[in-house]
């Protein structure tokens, strides 16, 4: 009982920045291609095509990066010590999943220092399922010493479409990560670059003013209209592209229609967070999104990267 | 005789279908094995989070041998035939088959030999299938493959008489090998028989047994909670749950800030079971300020890290426990209650706003029944629901009442009112409680009537296995409810009335119901144009009459059909205490639906059958029923009229006749007045002058005349008896 000591805590806890660096040297090292975040606003590192796309057809594909992700209902003013509009995952795929990806995943968490002869960790069910994406998987939330530190998924369905290879997928909640191995109980507080007295600059320092501004927005501000707008400009030029795209056998422009279905699902996110969306119709708009999924995934099928055939 | 033992190695497995599958795993293999003729003394299964193991104990090297006679065709018949017979029986010629003779002539038979078959290759032969068609609630794929499994398969192992069984699926050989402890023991090693491997898995700090880990976890806790003066609060699926976590458990104890525990015990402790599986413990009747932990792991530094990391964890969730608290109790229940619009109880049913303005309609009407104040009862079921939309039940729903009430009582509302709105869903199992207050009573019984008449009304009743509204629970709910509160109620009534709002209601909402019930009308009547303008009111009103009148009828039958339900569940619940199901089948064949007046007269008819009176009186009874129904039916008539007393001849059926009117006078009136001990009594008095009628009088007499009047007699006793129950449904 009692608090952790600085004996126990693993030798000098790595920065937020170094968890970063040394979770993408590990996964370079097991030949991940390492990209980076995908400029568009997203939900969850899985709607990065790196890893939506690639997770359906026959082809082999690693990857790794890391994912600013957009929740703007879970925004707190900046006033919760571990909620967040916008936080980072680290994102694996790994297609077709290993035999031994448990291990590899054990290796990872010692690469960042976790020392796992003293720490409880755990595989706990946690079946995983987007709506949005007409995706679901089974797996676990990885525990240790009861705090929840990563997903892991064996992807079985995408946009509606089995995966075949099936994929592994892992997810690093880098923030609460972070927070564990540098024993910090408030998100703003975690040390971001290293350094020490002057030289050290917090997640706060970068981050706080940014979650008070986007939580005023993300509530109060975003014009529910123009959204609504959006959102329908987003829908048709989806479909248009998807349309134009297909020359009968191959599809030639999924990626631009794709795109729009990320904008759609962000717009989505944020007019739920101004309040605006009924119960009713908020299933109606997970709907939505998902048709666009769905006929985005039958493309991709349809295209080199997809498997098709030439 | 010799033993098989299979492992069946994956990745962790979710806790709650561990004992289920391992279950499962036995009874196929077992059924696999009995199937190929193989017997066997024991099957036992066992499971961790990561292995199904099952053990058979007393198998045969080989399947006995068996031989079989097959009938063939007649001798001489086509050759087409008898070639197919020879086939069949894998003959190469006639002479190997004999010739017999039966009524019809002769015809061949062949004898086929099948020899035993080396029992682990018959298992190698059904274990493949048993995998592949595994009854997993929810199984995956992984990597490249096509098997299917809960989570991925790594390794199986299999041993019959210490030799490896071989076989392979899909890529994945059996062996002998197994491993230890993910963390403590990762090497894998090779074992010989089950108590081999019960042992190497324990120094590999594996516990195979799912109820060993459990006493451990549930001996540890209370070691840790007496050594700290607290006592640990029971809670046998979370102690399960754990033991299926695990495979080394290790208990450890941490604390959490006393300033918490202003928050209710039951938010704290769902907070720590919800999420981080921990036990609570109390001191005296308070919550204490710490947990249980159980680890899966033999930590070097004794588990001080775990139990840091643990408390913090733990801190961050009894703060956001604190802040849904805190936040909830600005809002009153009343401003909540329009956001029930949003909730959805049921597509066909409407949204939980609705409901609610039933129920407090309904609350009212109960309340009459039950000496409720009506006010008090229907501002609770004005209220009941709206914790659904509190961010404390969004986030633990299991707390759905409890919160209701803290929050009634932080507003003021009258305690019996906070403690109907805290008890309304009760009682949720065999073992929960019944609300006792009789506002609670009220709004309990509303709101499971609605629900019940509302399912019956759109017929989405239990089937089978399936009940997914829990509407089996709820009907228990409403009897225990009755029956431990002493209610009367008019259960039928009660039905109907609710049925006849739900089909009428189901009507409005739906006018096209109507509109159908207009066009089924006759074509003749169709053709009219009277009728395609809709203004001949005759015609119209006798469609409304048609649509009201089965309004009323589905309403009946709706009633009838859920107060049947209730009787089998009356039955079940009555069996689960003990009364036989035949002497409620022997009283509900009375008919009536006061279901408390149903358990008394069964309760007395239990006792007076236990009496010897009672005894002799059930086989004097029976018997008389027994010989009325032959004679009734070889004669085709019923001997119900009275006996002609001028016909009784003998001193035994003077007695009899004499008495058995008695008793009737006695046991109707006693009935009337609910006091079913006395009608027992009664009865018991008949018990004498029909066993002297059996010992004495014979009723198929030569004289058709005293025949007939002796049988009237009879029946006079089974007429008697039935004033109680219908003793022909009684075993015995």
């Amino acid at each position: 009982m009692g608090k952790l000591t600085k004996a126990d805590r693993p030798h000098s806890a790595p920065s937020f920045q170094d968890l970063v660096l040394k979770l993408q040297r590990y996964w370079a090292e097991q030949g991940c291609v390492i990209l980076q975040p995908y400029d568009m606003e997203m939900g969850a590192g899985t709607f990065h095509p790196a890893t939506t796309l690639r997770a359906l057809g026959p082809k082999a594909w690693r990857a790794a990066y890391v994912q600013p992700s957009r929740r703007p209902k879970d925004g707190r003013y900046g006033e919760n010590p571990n909620r967040l509009q916008h936080y980072y995952q680290f994102q694996v795929i790994l297609k077709p999943s290993p035999p031994d990806i448990q291990a590899l995943y054990l290796d990872s968490l010692r690469a960042i220092g976790v020392n796992v002869a003293n720490h409880d960790i755990r595989f706990v069910e946690d079946d995983w399922e987007s709506p949005t994406l007409g995706a679901w998987g089974l797996g676990w939330e990885v525990w240790c010493d009861g705090m929840e530190v990563s997903q892991f998924t064996y992807f079985q369905q995408v946009g509606g479409f089995d995966c075949d290879p099936v994929s592994g997928e892992l997810t690093y909640g880098l923030e609460r990560l972070a927070m564990y191995v540098q024993g910090v109980d408030r998100v703003f507080d975690l040390n971001f670059n290293g350094g020490r007295g002057k030289d050290k600059v917090t997640y706060g320092d970068v981050f706080l003013q940014s979650e008070q501004e986007y939580s005023r927005y993300n509530f109060e501000q975003a014009d529910t209209k123009m959204l609504l707008a959006h959102f329908r400009d987003a829908e048709a030029e989806c479909k248009a592209l998807l349309a134009k795209g297909d020359d009968g056998k191959r599809h030639l422009m999924v990626l631009p229609a794709y795109d729009q279905t990320i904008k759609a699902s962000h717009i989505f996110n944020l007019l739920d967070a101004r309040g605006v969306i009924s119960v009713t119709e908020r299933q109606a708009f997970i709907l939505r999104v998902r048709e666009l999924a769905r006929a985005v995934c039958a493309a991709w099928l349809k295209t080199e990267a997809g498997g098709a055939h030439a | 005789m010799a033993e098989l033992l299979l492992e069946l190695f994956s990745e962790e497995i979710p806790a709650r279908m561990q004992m289920r599958a391992a279950e499962d795993l036995a009874r196929l293999l077992g059924d696999g094995l009995k199937g190929a003729g193989l017997s066997f003394d024991t099957v036992q299964s066992f499971a961790t989070p990561r292995r199904l193991t099952v053990v058979v104990d007393g198998l045969p090297a080989r399947s006995p041998d068996v031989s079989e006679k097959k009938k063939g065709p007649r001798v001489g018949a086509p050759d087409a035939a008898v070639q197919g017979f020879l086939k069949s029986a894998g003959l190469k010629s006639l002479d190997q088959a004999e010739i017999r003779a039966d009524k019809k002539g002769d015809f061949y038979v062949a004898t086929i030999k099948r020899s035993g078959r080396a029992t682990s290759q018959v298992v190698a032969e059904i274990l493949p299938g048993i995998v592949r068609n595994f009854p997993w609630p929810k199984s995956m794929r992984w990597g490249s493959g096509k098997l299917r499994w809960v989570r991925p398969l790594h390794s199986i192992l299999c041993i019959f008489a210490g030799k490896v069984v071989p076989f392979e699926i899909d890529g994945i050989k059996s062996g002998k090998e197994t491993r230890g402890h993910r963390f403590l023991a990762p090497k894998p090693f090779g074992v010989r028989s089950f108590d081999d491997y019960v042992q190497r898995l324990r120094k590999a700090f594996v516990i195979l047994d799912p109820r060993e880990r459990e006493a451990i976890i549930l001996k540890g806790a209370q070691k840790l909670a007496a050594k700290q003066q607290v006592v640990l609060i029971d809670d046998m699926a979370l102690l399960a749950e754990n033991a299926g976590l695990t495979e080394w458990p290790v208990v450890l104890m941490g604390s959490f800030d006393q300033n918490f525990l202003s928050v209710p015990a039951e938010v704290l402790s769902t907070a720590m079971k919800a999420h981080q599986k921990c036990f609570s413990l109390c001191r005296g009747d308070k919550l204490a300020n710490r947990f249980i932990v159980v680890a899966n792991l033999k930590a070097k530094d004794g588990g001080k890290a775990v139990v840091a990391g643990n408390e913090r964890v733990i801190a961050a969730r009894l703060a956001d426990a604190k802040f849904f608290f805190d936040h909830d109790r600005k809002v009153l229940l009343e401003e909540r209650v329009p956001k029930l619009r949003e909730i959805v109880f049921h597509e066909k049913l409407g949204t939980q706003y609705e409901r609610v303005q039933r129920v407090r309609v309904l609350a009212r009407e109960i309340a009459k029944l039950v000496r409720a104040d009506p006010d008090l009862a229907e501002r609770a079921a004005i209220l009941a629901k709206a914790d659904l939309v509190s961010d404390m039940v969004g986030e633990f729903p299991e707390l759905q009442g409890v919160m209701g009430r803290y929050y009634a009582l932080d507003q003021e509302e009258d305690p019996a009112v906070a403690n109907a709105i805290g008890t309304h869903y009760k009682p949720v199992g065999p073992s929960d409680d019944v609300p006792r207050d009789p506002a609670a009573i009220a709004v309990a019984l509303a709101d499971k009537l609605d629900m019940l008449t509302g399912f019956w009304a759109i017929d989405e009743k239990p089937t089978g296995s399936k009940d997914p509204y829990a509407l089996r629970r709820a009907a228990l709910g409403v009897i225990r409810i009755i029956l431990e509160n002493g209610i009367r109620l008019d259960l039928w009534l009660q039905f109907r009335n609710l049925a006849l709002r739900w089909r009428r209601h189901l009507i409005d909402t739906n006018s096209a119901g109507a509109f159908e019930a207009l066009l089924a009308m006759p074509a003749h009547i169709q053709a009219t144009p009277e009728f395609e303008a809709l203004l001949d009111r005759t015609l119209f009103e006798d469609a409304v009459r048609a649509v009201t009148e089965n309004v009323f009828f589905s309403a009946v039958a709706d009633a009838d059909n859920l107060l049947a339900f209730f009787a089998d569940r009356l039955k079940v619940h009555l069996r689960e205490q003990g009364a036989g199901h035949d002497l409620v089948d022997a009283v509900f064949a009375l008919g009536g639906d006061d279901l408390l007046m149903i358990v008394r007269r069964v309760e007395a008819l239990g006792l007076f059958l236990d009496t010897e009176d009672g005894e002799h009186l059930l086989t004097g009874t029976k018997r008389a029923i027994n010989i009325l129904r032959i004679e009734e039916k070889k004669d085709s008539c019923s001997y119900d009229q009275p006996p002609d007393a001028s016909l009784l001849k003998q001193p035994e059926e003077m007695a009899l006749a004499k008495t058995v009117d008695e008793v009737e006078r006695a046991s109707v009136s006693a009935v009337a007045k609910e006091d079913f001990e006395a009608a027992m009594a009664a009865m018991a008095k008949l018990r004498a002058p029909v066993d002297a009628f059996f010992d004495h009088v014979t009723v198929n007499t030569d004289d058709p005349r005293l025949r007939e009047n002796r049988l009237r007699l009879l029946n006079r006793i089974r007429a008697t008896t039935l004033t109680v129950a219908d003793f022909s449904k009684i075993e015995g």
